[in-house]
């Protein structure tokens, strides 16, 4: 099985790697932006707390593109299954269902974090004062796990990129704005902010800003996104099965 | 041996009022495919041809039936099967983010191949298809007859006992055609099972051992291409009728002459042909 997540997985490394420098510089547009238009040009004045508002910004920031960039590396794939139909190589090859989407994953997530990593940089360099260790990193993988099983739930279930942009549309984008990344919930109506806290963006958002603000981890966050990672990997095996429906 | 027991497939589409409604692409199927042999499987388009070699590569599921190979079932061990079979889809399908060469590592890391293995064999098998200079290229560069030669490289590396070609030769021009004919005979004389289905009748007459022509998704008749034609008669009479092209069988020439000469129009005497069957069994407006 190993084996096999290192095929899937490889195969996606090999199309990074070709395009890895054009990846990193399309990948430090948005955050870029977001770093001035929110860090340096509304929230130059702002104080959160005890701290500046680029601080609360960039865990924020990190945990909206992590889910960006992991959902978005795996919506080719609805290409792959409708157009060039290359998803058939590995439906027929000896390879299990769960090796193919652990590897696809796998994939995203990287791509997410490689992603995160370029955003630290932009971040330390726009002053931002943040403490990163491995519980960080984890969360950080966890939240791409979850968004790149979204991804590739959307890309065999959807027949076409109008479909996908949909998601992007409709859950993706209120989400990145919504989810604790650039303000606090605790400020949102009650029944909204109920909504938007059971969201796994919400927990990846306070999950990050606390360990970068080293307050202790909520363990509590992290079971629901643990959980939310389950749900997805037994949705997008749902959907895999189904292709040969 | 490939065996096949009741086989269905069932779909549910949307019909003109937007209603689900079901259909049966394969309709309890029963057949066998001996070791060594050259398969056919000959149908009117929408017969169920490709739905069955989907089944039989487990590309699709069946709604019911069974599917064997050398007494295991698809569904007991489809990971030990899927090793011993190479399929040669109807459809292009590489992955047009890599090279050719790198389409063919893939597929050979699918099948757990070492890497001297793979690299072995990619430069065997792309030679063989004389496609060696295309290895840096990517399959948006090739031509259609390269495709098809290369989706058969890519379906021969982990070297399958057992190989399905779903059209194999469609839209490929005559010269290429044989060459691919040649290609399936050195298989078979090898050893390798081949299941092949084919909108070309001459194809099917010139390779294959055995022909099962299905219609609507149910075997109409399995046979030799030979055995098929001697049971139609061995020669045809074709004339210009009041519905057209008009035919009858005979067992003998000398029979075949004395009705030919009652007729008038557009005559003529030939040997009959695995076309004649094919027609005959699947009636002559399917596939209009």
């Amino acid at each position: 099985m190993l084996y096999d997540i290192g095929t899937v997985f490889w195969r996606d490394w090999v199309v990074l790697k070709r395009r890895l420098p054009k990846f990193i510089l399309s990948r430090m547009v948005a955050p870029m932006l977001y770093l001035v238009a929110f860090g340096w040009g509304l929230g130059r004045n702002i104080q959160v707390g005890s701290g500046s508002y680029i601080d609360f910004l960039v865990p924020g920031i990190m945990a909206l593109n992590s889910m960006n960039i992991s959902y978005n590396s795996l919506t080719p794939l609805c290409t792959e299954r409708v157009y060039h139909r290359s998803i058939g190589e590995y439906i027929i090859a000896p390879v299990s269902p769960s090796s193919f989407i652990i590897g696809k994953i796998l994939a995203a997530v990287l791509r997410g974090l490689i992603s995160s990593a370029i955003i630290l940089a932009l971040a330390l360099a726009f002053g931002a004062n943040i403490h990163i260790n491995l519980g960080f990193l984890m969360v950080l993988v966890l939240n791409c796990v979850v968004f790149a099983e979204v991804g590739f739930l959307a890309a065999l279930s959807m027949d076409s990129f109008e479909e996908l942009s949909q998601v992007n549309t409709y859950i993706l984008l209120p989400m990145s704005f919504l989810c604790g990344t650039f303000f606090t919930t605790a400020t949102l109506p009650d029944i909204i902010r109920i909504f938007i806290d059971i969201l796994p963006l919400t927990h990846t958002s306070y999950l990050l800003r606390g360990i970068a603000m080293e307050n202790p981890v909520a363990w509590g966050s992290v079971a629901v996104l643990v959980i939310y990672a389950i749900i997805g990997f037994i949705l997008d095996h749902r959907a895999y099965n189904n292709q040969l429906k | 041996m490939i065996k096949i027991e009741n086989l269905v497939k069932e779909f549910t589409i949307k019909n003109e009022h937007k209603k689900q409604v079901k259909t049966l692409a394969v309709d309890n199927l029963s057949l066998s495919v001996q070791d060594g042999e050259i398969f056919g499987l000959l149908g009117p388009n929408g017969a169920g041809k490709t739905t069955t070699i989907r089944m039989l590569t487990m590309e699709m599921e069946a709604t019911a039936g069974n599917i064997e190979y050398q007494g295991c079932s698809i569904k007991e061990h489809p990971i030990d099967i899927k090793k011993m079979i190479g399929v040669v889809p109807q459809n292009i399908n590489f992955d047009n983010d890599l090279t050719v060469g790198e389409n063919m590592e893939l597929h050979a890391k699918l099948h757990h191949m070492s890497a001297a293995d793979r690299k072995r064999k990619i430069a065997e098998m792309l030679d063989f298809v004389e496609l060696s200079q295309t290895i840096n290229l990517m399959p948006r560069a090739l031509s259609g007859g390269m495709k098809r030669r290369l989706l058969i490289a890519r379906a021969l590396i982990h070297e399958p006992k057992i190989l399905f070609m779903d059209e194999p030769t469609v839209a490929l021009d005559p010269q290429v055609r044989r060459r691919i004919w040649d290609l399936i005979r050195n298989l078979s004389a090898q050893g390798t099972t081949v299941v092949l289905t084919t909108h070309y009748i001459e194809e099917a007459e010139a390779l294959c051992n055995r022909v099962a022509i299905i219609n609507k998704g149910r075997l109409v008749a399995i046979d030799t291409p030979e055995n098929f034609c001697n049971r139609m008669g061995r020669f045809a009479v074709e004339w210009d009728g009041t519905e057209g092209r008009q035919y009858q069988f005979f067992d003998s020439r000398k029979e075949a002459a004395a009705f030919a000469g009652e007729l008038e129009h557009g005559v003529r005497i030939r040997k009959t042909n695995l076309e004649d069957a094919f027609i005959e069994l699947t009636g002559r407006r399917e596939g209009v």
